[in-house]
Parts: structure tokens; sequence; C-alpha cells
């Protein structure tokens, strides 16, 4: 198997994912969006830990921290979400540009 | 012997003996400074003395006398000979330009003639400018003359008697022009102005002619030069004595520029009595006198035109004398007439001769004209028609008066005969028997105009309105101290007579640098001596025959009428009108001109450049700062504003835009990091 | 290698079968009009790259994945979707207008990346697997070299928690504070 084929992967699917990022109107589908390129990064870790094989397994535990953060950035987004949807009874993200000129 | 080898020996007997200044002499100098210098102090405190001024000139010409009475008594004795001079500047390497002054025989004479003359006029201004406007003015410019003068008759050099020549011609201008409120003192002053100038041309030039052919502008180094006919002199030495005499034509109212002197009577007495009598006009003669040298050895040619020259002033211009009523203007062509007997005599080679009448007629002159200014004074009017019987109430006045006229008609034993003696004497010794008796018929036409003025002004009844009186001490005492002088003065200079221990006048006049023939009679010719004699006392009785009767009206009085001559005289010979003529032909288009191109050319270069700074400052305004500056000004907060506003668009505060945004610029440092470096 | 070569690995198949479902399931993810079709399409995602994982013998990896990501974050998400009452029918207005930009960029964004990769590894291979790595290799890592990261991000989780509860919690009235404390 070559690296590059898992690579090549984690890049479409990182290439999806800021499709999604950008064009998605739903908060939470950006956020969706957000984990799909969290997950590219991290075929792209365990690929490269499976060409070095380092005796310490580096990658796959860098890839479990990326899990760890984020899962904790969904919660904490998720409570965002959820603040600004109470106070502005809408999760569409183009209504939410106070912070404009 | 003959009378040329003794003035040329008294002469190098004089240089040889090596006779020079002492203290007297080398601090002459002094003399040609200190009323410079009253004129300087009159014109800073003039106003605030209580004699407005005149202490100061009084008192700067007094210590002149002293100086010259010194000297002049230091030459009759010892004799006194010394040059002073001081370079002030330098062309090339040769031609230089010294001041200084000169001690010999002819300056001493007239450094003691101008001092007590002048001291004595002024005296005399004291009290006839008494309540007058501008006294101080008046002072001023006196003292500014007599400087003048002084340093023109002590002059070492050509140079320095232009000098004081231009400044006499100056102080003549603003003394004649004093009473300026009036326009005709004004054209007066004018025309002594140009006419003088004219002359000054001649000056100039000749001056300039001769220093340039000799080296040097030095009276001596040209005098010995043409003495010992030097070649480069020879050349130029009659056209350079033409033109130096011509200048004097124009100081000493020669004819034709004489037209200068009858107007000049515009200003105040003592001027006339002092500038255009005693000593200004004397100067045309002391030039001729200095350069005598040269007219005697190389420009002879020129002497007989001199002489004629001389000859017809003297007659023609005094018998202008005779249809005048000014008694003014009466004894400005009588001084013209007598300066064209001065003019001849020298002309004629006669130096002593000359000289002596220049001495004599200062002094009878003078008093002449300050006695004419004192009955002017008590009649306020210049017009002998206004006069007449004032004998009765200005007695000194009228004996004085008469000892003047007297002395100028040329009586025996006064002052003018002598010297009119010694001047019909070199006349005819030199071979112009012609002009000796046109100068004795001038003797009788001389007498007969002044006996006129006599008794018009002071014999018969009075035909004024006022109510005369006899003046002041301070005017009457210099007319009888002026009185003395031109009385007995004639004795100094006896043919042939040698008065104890102080020699005579031609022994005084022969201390000088340069030896040169000059004609001195050794005894009284009686012949011509009598023949002047006669034709004065002539004069007298014919003039007293007309005039001496009193009649009822001035017309009546003065009705004696030649038919032709007459009205030739009243015209002045038409000379004034030609002069006008000539002056208004030539300056007028000349004006015309000047005016036009200031008018057109310098004021339209003035205008031209004002009004492109105008239009250049509206450029610099409207253009470059408005437009320009303030564009640029504008422009850039316009580009600050417009960059902002397009900007601030990209602030829409939409997350995914920043996020497309933060995708793009990460795509790109991966590209440049990863591909490019 | 060419690709009959790679092809003739049998690995190579099941990675090409997982990778179709990988990038099928993530197409979906950002283009499914429906907001619980997308979140249960990144489900399958997540599901085909734990056996990505597990292909490169990272077993634990591959199931904590399953766990928590799965198991936690998904139903979070499905937690959010209901609670932002977010329509869970066909939404049309769920994409943006304006795609092209987007599209452009992760296009490029792929390219570049792609051409990274083969420009830097080439033809490199996977190791040879061999024993799959174990768990006890893991744990020894992450508590002897990574020990720091480790108590790092546990500490980051107890942030995230907290202020996840800190944010979300509803602000009371005053009165139903006092009320609250009396009781």
């Amino acid at each position: 198997m070559l690296v590059n084929q898992f690579l090549i992967l984690a890049a479409g699917l990182f290439a999806l994912g800021v499709y999604g990022l950008l064009v998605r109107r739903n908060i939470v589908l950006i956020l969706l969006s957000v984990e799909l390129m969290l997950n590219a990064v991290n075929i792209n870790l365990i690929a490269f830990e499976a060409m070095i094989r380092s005796s310490d397994a580096v990658g796959q535990v860098f890839a479990i921290f990326v899990i760890t953060v984020a899962a904790a950035e969904v919660g904490i987004g998720l409570a965002i979400v959820l603040m600004i949807f109470r106070n502005r009874k809408s999760a569409n993200v183009d209504d939410m540009s106070l912070m404009r000129w | 012997m003959s009378p040329w080898i003794l003035a040329t020996e008294e002469a190098e007997q004089a240089v040889e003996a090596g006779i020079t200044g002492g203290f007297w002499a080398d601090t002459a100098g002094i003399m040609l400074v200190l009323p410079l210098v009253a004129f300087i102090l009159i014109l800073a405190f003039g106003k605030r003395l209580k004699n407005q001024g005149a202490e100061l000139a009084i008192g700067a010409l007094a210590i002149n006398t002293l100086w010259a009475t010194v000297l002049f008594i230091q030459n009759m004795t010892e004799g006194v000979l010394a040059t002073y001079s001081f370079e002030i500047g330098r062309i090339g390497s040769d031609l230089v330009f010294e001041l200084g002054w000169v001690v010999d025989g002819l300056s001493i004479m007239m450094y003691f003639l101008v001092s007590l003359v002048g001291l004595i006029v002024f005296i005399y201004a004291v009290g006839y400018m008494h309540g007058d406007v501008r006294v101080p003015w008046f002072f001023a410019a006196f003292s500014l003359f007599a400087g003048s003068m002084l340093i023109l008759v002590g002059a070492p050099n050509l140079i320095q008697l232009i000098i004081g020549w231009e400044g006499v011609g100056l102080a003549s201008y603003l003394l004649i022009g004093f009473y300026w409120e009036d326009m005709e003192n004004v054209v007066a002053g004018n025309k002594a102005f140009m006419v003088n100038k004219v002359a000054d041309v001649g000056l100039i030039l000749g001056a300039i002619i001769l220093g340039l052919a000799v080296g040097t502008f030095d009276f001596f180094e040209i005098n010995t030069a043409a003495a010992e006919h030097l070649e480069t002199l020879s050349t130029v030495a009659v056209i350079g004595g033409v033109l130096l005499f011509f200048g004097a034509m124009g100081k000493s109212a020669q004819f034709p520029l004489h037209i200068w002197l009858p107007d000049a009577m515009a200003g105040p007495t003592p001027v006339s009595a002092l500038m255009h009598a005693a000593t200004m006009v004397t100067a045309g003669i002391y030039l001729m006198a200095r350069m005598f040298p040269l007219f005697q050895n190389l420009a002879e040619g020129t002497r007989p035109w001199m002489v004629a020259i001389g000859a017809v002033t003297l007659f023609a211009l005094g018998l202008l004398a005779l249809v005048t009523d000014d008694i003014k203007r009466v004894l400005a062509y009588s001084t013209v007439s007598q300066l064209g007997y001065m003019m001849t005599a020298v002309a004629a080679g006669g130096y002593t001769a000359g000289l002596f009448h220049l001495f004599t007629h200062a002094f009878f002159k003078a008093l002449l004209f300050l006695g004419a200014g004192s009955v002017i004074h008590a009649v306020h009017s210049n017009n002998m028609s206004d006069m007449g019987g004032l004998r009765k109430t200005m007695p000194t006045t009228y004996w004085t008066f008469v000892v003047g006229s007297l002395s100028l008609a040329g009586v025996f034993p006064l002052a003018g005969f002598w010297s009119k003696d010694e001047i019909l004497a070199t006349l005819g010794s030199e071979g112009y028997t012609a002009v000796m008796w046109i100068a004795v018929a001038g003797a009788f036409v001389t007498a007969f105009y002044m006996t006129r003025a006599v008794a018009l002004t002071f014999h018969g009844e009075y035909k004024g309105h006022g109510h005369p009186h006899e003046s002041p001490r301070v005017m009457t005492g210099p007319l009888v101290a002026l009185a003395i002088p031109a009385a007995i003065f004639g004795l100094l200079n006896i043919p042939g007579v040698d008065l104890p221990g102080i020699g005579n006048f031609t022994r005084w006049l022969a201390v000088r640098v340069v030896p040169m023939g000059d004609h001195h009679a050794e005894a009284i010719d009686f012949v011509i001596a009598g023949s002047g004699l006669l034709a004065a006392l002539l004069g007298i009785a014919l003039g007293w025959r007309i005039w001496g009767k009193d009649r009822e009206t001035q017309v009546e009085r003065d009705s004696l009428e030649i038919p032709v001559l007459y009205p030739l005289l009243r015209r002045k010979y038409y000379l004034d009108d030609l002069a006008l003529g000539v002056v208004g032909a030539t300056t007028g288009p000349i004006a015309r001109l000047v005016n036009w191109i200031n008018d057109y050319v310098i004021d339209g270069i003035v205008n031209g450049v004002g009004f492109l700074v105008k239009g250049l400052g509206s450029f610099v305004y409207g253009i470059l700062d408005q437009r320009g500056i303030d564009g640029i000004v504008h422009g850039l907060s316009a580009a600050a504003d417009g960059s902002g506003s397009a900007v601030r668009k990209w602030q829409t505060g939409r997350v995914q835009q920043y996020a497309a945004s933060f995708v793009g610029g990460v795509l790109i440092l991966i590209i440049v990091f990863v591909f490019v470096t | 290698m060419t690709f009959a070569e790679w092809l003739s690995e049998p690995a190579n198949w099941v990675f090409a079968v997982l990778g179709v479902l990988v990038l099928a399931s993530g197409f979906r993810v950002v283009t499914a009009r429906n907001v619980v079709h997308a979140a249960l399409f990144l489900v399958a995602a997540l599901g085909g790259s734990a056996a990505l994982f597990l292909l490169l013998s990272a077993e634990f990896v591959a199931w904590v994945l399953v766990l928590v990501y799965i198991g936690a974050v998904i139903v979070l998400f499905l937690f959010g979707i209901m609670i932002t009452r977010a329509p869970t029918g066909y939404d049309k207005t769920l994409d943006a207008d304006r795609k092209l930009w987007p599209a452009a960029l992760s296009v490029i964004m792929f390219v570049t990346l792609a051409w990274a990769s083969i420009d830097a590894f080439g033809a490199r291979v996977v190791a040879d697997l061999g024993e799959p790595t174990t768990t006890e290799t893991i744990g020894l890592s992450l508590l002897g070299r990574f020990v720091i990261p480790f108590e790092v991000v546990s500490f980051v989780l107890l942030a995230a928690l907290i202020g996840g509860v800190t944010i979300a919690r509803r602000d009371l009235e005053p009165a139903e504070e006092e009320q609250r404390r009396a009781v």
C-alpha cells in the first residue's frame, strides 16, 4: 500500500470538508464539516505512523489527541450554538453578521 | 634790461634761493578745508545759533584771512614757494590723482583776495540778510563757495582745479536760485549752470588732453614741459589750450558765453558782490594765468583770438550797461567788461597786468555791489527809476560808491587807474595797438555808464515811494573797509617803483616755479596813461552833462537814445534769443525722446514685470496651490476615504466569508512554502 | 509501481472499497439537503475511516474513533440539531447561493495537497505491517513520552466541560434565583 493513496484520500476528505465549511448555512452543519476535516487529518496521521513505525506510536497518539480535542471543541461549539439559538431564534449563519462594518 | 629777462631772473633767483614753506605755508591747507567744515556745521547747527550760522562762516573766513595775510606778508618780504600734494588715486602706473595746495605768488594773492573780500562781504551779509528767509542755508552755501574757490586757486593740478571749478559752479547755482519761490530766479540759476556746463566740457577735455600728453596733471610739470618745448605736448598744446580757454570763457563770462552773468543778479546782493564780481568769475582768468607758460610757448597761435574775444567782451558788452535800469545789472555788465580787460591782458602776455587788474577790481567792484545792495535795501527796489537824491539820506553809501566808481573808471590816483593803465601799456607794447585803442574807448564807456548810474541813483530828486535811510553800521562798515583798498592799492604796483622792504606786486607775483616771459612796464608811459585818463574824464563829463540834471520823470532823465545802437543793446544783441533758440531746438527733441523712452520702454518694462509677477502669482495660487497642492491633499484624503470604503466592505461579519479568506490564505502559504521555496 | 501491481495486493482492494465509501459519505455530508441525513452520512464516513485505521493496524485508535466520535460526538450533534429545531425535512435553504468560489477553493486545496504529497512521498510504501500496534505500546507512550500533552488535554476536556455547562446554562430571573436559594 502506498502512503500516497491514504494521503490523497485524506486530501479529498479535507477538500470536501472545506467545501462544506464554506457553503453550509446551518451552523451545526458547519461544525459537521469541521469534523470531517479533522477526520481527514486523523487518516493522515495514522498513515504516517504506518509509514515510519516509530517505537512510541507517535502518529497514533497524536491522532488520539486530535480526537479528544475535537470532542471538546464540539461540546463548546454546540453550547455556543445553543445560546445563539436561544437569543436569535435562528441557526442560520447568514443572520449572524453583527460584527460587520 | 629787457623786461622779459627781469621777470625770468627774479623767478630763477627765487627758486635758486630755495625758498620753501615755513609753518604758515605747510599748514596753508587748512584754508581750503575750514570753509567746508563751516558748511557742514552750519547745516547741522546753524538754525540754533544766535546769528543763524553766520558766526561759523565768518569765523572760518577770519581764520583763513589770518593765514592768507601772514602768507601775503611773508611773500612780500621774503617770498614763499612750496607745493604740497597727496596721492589719492592712480590709473595704471603713471597717471596719478593728487590733492593738495600750492603756495606761490599767484595763489597767495588769490588766497588773500578771496579770504579778505569774502570776510568783508560775509560781515556785510549779516546785516543785509537779517530777517530774510533761509539764512542758515545762505551762509552754508556761501561757505561752500568760499571753500570751493580756495580749493580751486590752491590746486596743484588740473584735477583739483576742476573739482573746485565744479564746486563754485554748484554754489553759484544754489545761491542764484536762493529765492527759488520766484520762477525767474530758478531760471537764472539754471541758465548760469547750463552755460557753465557747456564751457566745462572744454575745460575737462582740455585737461584730459594735456594730462595725457604730458603724463601728469600737475601744473608745474605741464608748465615746465611747455617751457622746455616737450615733443608730446607741442602736438596737442594748441587744441588743449583752446579747450581750456573755452572753459575759462564760460566761467569768466567772455563773449558769447557771458549771457548768464546779468541774469545771475537774481541772487542776493552779497552773492553778486563776492561771486559774480570779485572771485568766482575770476577763476577763468586765474586758469589762464596758471597755464601762462603753455600759452606763451606752445600755443602762441591762439593768443590773437583770445585777445580779440577779450576785446569784444570789453567793449560791446560794456555798452549794454547804458540801457539797463536795474542798478545791479549795470554793475554786472561792468564786471563782464572788466573781465574782458583782464582776459585781453593775460592773453596778450601781460601776466602781471591782468592779475593786478583782477586784484584791484575785486575790491572796487565788491565795494560797488555792496553799495548797490545798501541802496536796494533802503529803497526796496533794484531799479534806478525808483531811486534818486539818495546822497542826502545815505552819505556813507554815496561817498564809498563814488570812490568805487572813480576807481572803476580809472581816475588818477585811485587803484583802477594804475591797473587799467598797465593793461593799456601791455597791449601797446605787445603790438596790439588796435586793441589798445578799443580798450581806451572802453574806458570812456565805463566812465560814461558809471556816471549815469551815480547820477540816476544818488542825484536829483527821490523818485520812489518809501523813506530811505542809511544802512546799519554792519553794512556801512564793510563799505568803508573796501573803499580804502579801492583807493590806495594802486600804489602797490606803480611801474618801476619798489616800495621799501616789500617790493611791489610784480615781484610778489614773480615768485613762481616756472620762469616765463611777462610784460612788466619799467616806467610809466605817459602817453598811454594820459589817453586812458583823458578817456575816463571825458566819459564822466559827458555823462554828467546828460544825466546830471534832474528832470521830472525817469523817462525824461534817461532819454538818451542813439539810433540803431540802442535798440540792439536793448535786445542784448539778440544773444539771449539765439541761446534760447539753440537750446530749445536741441534739447527739446532730446527731452521728448527721453520722455518717450521713459514712458514706453522703462515704464513698459516695469509694468510688464508687474503683470508678469501678477500672472505668476495668480498661476502659482490658482494652479499650483489651489489645484495642484490642494488637489494632492484632497486626493490623498479621497484615496484614504475611498480605499477605506472599499476595504471596509470586506468586514461583512459573515463567518464563512472569513473562513474562505482563511483557507485561501493558507493555500497560498502552502503553495509558496512547498512549491516555490 | 504500476496500477496492475497495485491492484494485485488484496489490501488495496479493501482500501479501494473503503475509500469509495468514505469519499462518497463525505460528499453526501456536505451536499445533503436534510440535516439529519448529513449527520448520518458523517457516521458512515467515520465508520469507513475507522475501518481504514484497522487496515493500517491502528486498532486502538480505530475503536477510540468509534466510541468517542460516533458514539458521543455524533449523538451530541443530533441533540444539537434537535434543540436548534432545524427543519428535519427537506430544506432548500440549507446551502449558500454562491457555490463557485468555495468549490474552486476546495478543488485547489485538493490539488495542492495531492501534489505536495506525491511530490514528497513519491512511491513510498507503508511499512510491512506485521503485528498491529498494541494498546500497551500506546499506553506506555501516552504516559511516558507524551505524559505532559496527555495531562494538558485532560485540562482541555475539563475546561470544555465546565465551559459548555456555563455557556449553555439558562440565565435565571432574579426572582427565580431567590427562590432557588431559599430552597
